[in-house]
């Protein structure tokens, strides 16, 4: 039996935006204010105090020795513990990377009016194995000039300003 | 294990926003897929449901919640979500309830209502992220979704103007779809000049958000065999599943499609997926997944897709059409259904009643795949006629 249009226009009915935003459907909204408060575990914990120092820090598989960014008590793939912790770089490579003139919210950034679009990456860390990235952003570069490949560092917030988050990093800019 | 038949299907009309509400949406696509085959709810012995986050619903337990409009009162009953390859996932869910001999009949209905989450759902994805190392750098899906459409790009040097084309061929085949939101005659051009959403993805690159529901019924073989004249089996099923430390893989290529292809070609006894599988819907939610997903699914060589859709392979005219529905691109994008709206496409063209969308050739043994989560699982379902 084929599926016709007959068929499926009786299924649903199309709102505009219009009628929802001018009321003429009649709708409830929430706004929701959850709140937690996240253990963050050991491998974490750790990664974030030393964020709070001004530096990185992985863990080291006993196994397959992939030096792991962000740290984390087992090894996924091999599934063991981990035991070494391993100080890396605060510096990396550009792995791939978007110009984005979008929010989280899908909002749309006012380009025109002159916002620097955000420019989110993954960036491989050196000290950590190959292919070891993290997602933070990039700034300080003109964002239709960031290439795959492209040498970048941290922007770490004053000291005092740190609190032990991954924002304690500003953004990785490119090094000269 | 039993063999298990996808005997009857139902779906409704997609669109951004509709009046009716979830439940409504299920039962229209469920009273749809029972009719098709003739059937009754009291033919059926248990009722899986597909349906995303409960972010989009603001309901906690929303499979709970939607039962009733699934049919599902006072059956066994068991919702699943694997993010964007839910529906995908769902008739592999129902397989397992009729091929272990424990059910003859199984309801596979998959809902999305996305939306409710206003003024836009995106936003519900902030909580999929790590709440420590990338929450509090507020990403979005477009970003890390335009992350990895980069990195594939970069690698094989693919174009932009290139990858467009899936575009052009998926909103065309849409127009032939019943149930399409975003149906549409466009060029490479147009999605060149489209809104930048986060580069490389522009706003023609993206499926919509959508609101539907689409529903199959399956059967085992006896039950198939007095049912209907024309039973597709469900003879390969596969999924998997890869690591959330997504900054840690390469985006490049999907491992997990391929690990899930290669347990449905097993069992399905395919040894050369590009000869043996004559038609394809893989999840295309943006214009690069559907060539990412043709290369994990082993349809083509890696890095050879791009030359596959210039080439016109894909095309519903082509050696192997891929979404010859229109696809999420252009049937829409409502999360769960989509999976299941690709696996009734399989269904209606195995069957030779897709219509004016019918390819050529009177394909015998199609393939439909959907992704989702943090980039990272790959389900997988084979047919045969």
């Amino acid at each position: 039996m084929e599926i016709t249009e007959k068929m499926v226009l009786k299924t649903a009915t199309k709102l505009s935006a219009e009628e929802i935003q001018k009321g003429k459907v009649l709708s409830v909204q929430w706004t929701p204010n959850l709140k937690y408060a996240w253990d963050n575990g050991p491998a974490i914990g750790r990664y974030l105090a030393e964020l709070k120092n001004g530096k990185i820090i992985a863990k080291k598989c006993d196994k397959c020795h992939r030096i792991m960014i962000p740290p984390r008590m087992f090894c996924e793939l091999c599934w063991v513990p981990t035991s070494e912790w391993v100080y890396v770089q605060d510096t990396g490579i550009v792995n791939t990377w978007v110009v984005s003139y979008v929010d989280w919210k899908a909002g749309r950034l006012d380009i025109a009016g002159g916002v620097r679009p955000f420019t989110p990456a993954v960036i491989e860390i050196d000290g950590a194995s190959k292919g070891m990235g993290i997602l933070h952003h990039l700034n300080e570069v003109d964002p239709w000039k960031i290439y795959r490949g492209m040498k970048v560092k941290a922007v770490w917030k004053p000291p005092e300003e740190r609190i032990g988050a991954i924002t304690d990093i500003k953004y990785f800019k490119p090094i000269e | 294990m039993r063999r298990v038949a996808i005997v009857g299907a139902g779906i409704t009309k997609f669109y951004r926003n509709v009046q009716e509400t979830p439940k409504e949406l299920a039962f229209e696509a469920t009273k749809m897929a029972l009719e098709s085959c003739e059937m009754k709810l009291s033919d059926i012995e248990c009722v899986v449901h597909g349906t995303a986050p409960d972010a989009f619903d603001g309901i906690h337990m929303k499979g709970e919640y939607l039962s009733d409009g699934s049919g599902a009162f006072r059956k066994p009953y068991m919702r699943h979500y694997v993010g964007g390859g839910t529906g995908v996932l769902s008739p592999i869910h129902g397989w397992f309830h009729v091929a272990s001999g424990m059910f003859d009949t199984c309801l596979v209905v998959a809902e999305e209502k996305m939306s409710s989450a206003y003024p836009h759902p995106a936003g519900a994805f902030l909580t999929i992220f790590d709440h420590t190392t990338e929450q509090p750098l507020y990403p979005t899906l477009i970003w890390i979704f335009a992350i990895e459409m980069n990195r594939f790009m970069t690698t094989y040097g693919y174009r932009k103007e290139d990858i467009a084309l899936v575009a052009v061929k998926n909103k065309k085949n849409a127009m032939d779809h019943p149930s399409a939101q975003l149906p549409a005659e466009i060029t490479v051009q147009d999605v060149l000049n489209s809104e930048i959403m986060a580069w490389p993805v522009n706003r023609l690159d993206i499926s919509p958000t959508s609101d539907g529901a689409a529903c199959i019924v399956l059967a085992a073989e006896h039950v198939a065999r007095r049912v209907t004249e024309k039973p597709i089996w469900i003879d390969g099923v596969g999924w998997a599943l890869d690591t959330a430390y997504w900054t840690t893989r390469d985006l490049y290529y999907p491992d997990y499609v391929e690990v899930a292809a290669r347990q449905a070609y097993k069992m399905a006894g395919i040894k050369e997926p590009s000869k043996e599988i004559h038609i394809a819907e893989p999840y295309d939610p943006f214009t690069y997944k559907e060539l990412h997903h043709i290369e994990g699914l082993g349809l083509c060589k890696r890095g050879e897709s791009v030359q596959m859709l210039l080439d016109g392979v894909t095309q519903r005219t082509g050696n192997l059409p891929c979404c010859p529905s229109g696809g999420a691109l252009g049937v829409g994008n409502p999360i769960a259904a989509t999976g299941v709206m690709k696996i009734i496409e399989i269904f209606l063209q195995l069957r030779g009643e897709a219509g004016k969308r019918q390819v050529p050739g009177k394909p015998t043994c199609g393939l439909a795949q959907a992704w989702g989560d943090l980039m990272q699982v790959g389900t997988v379902v084979v047919m045969r006629s």
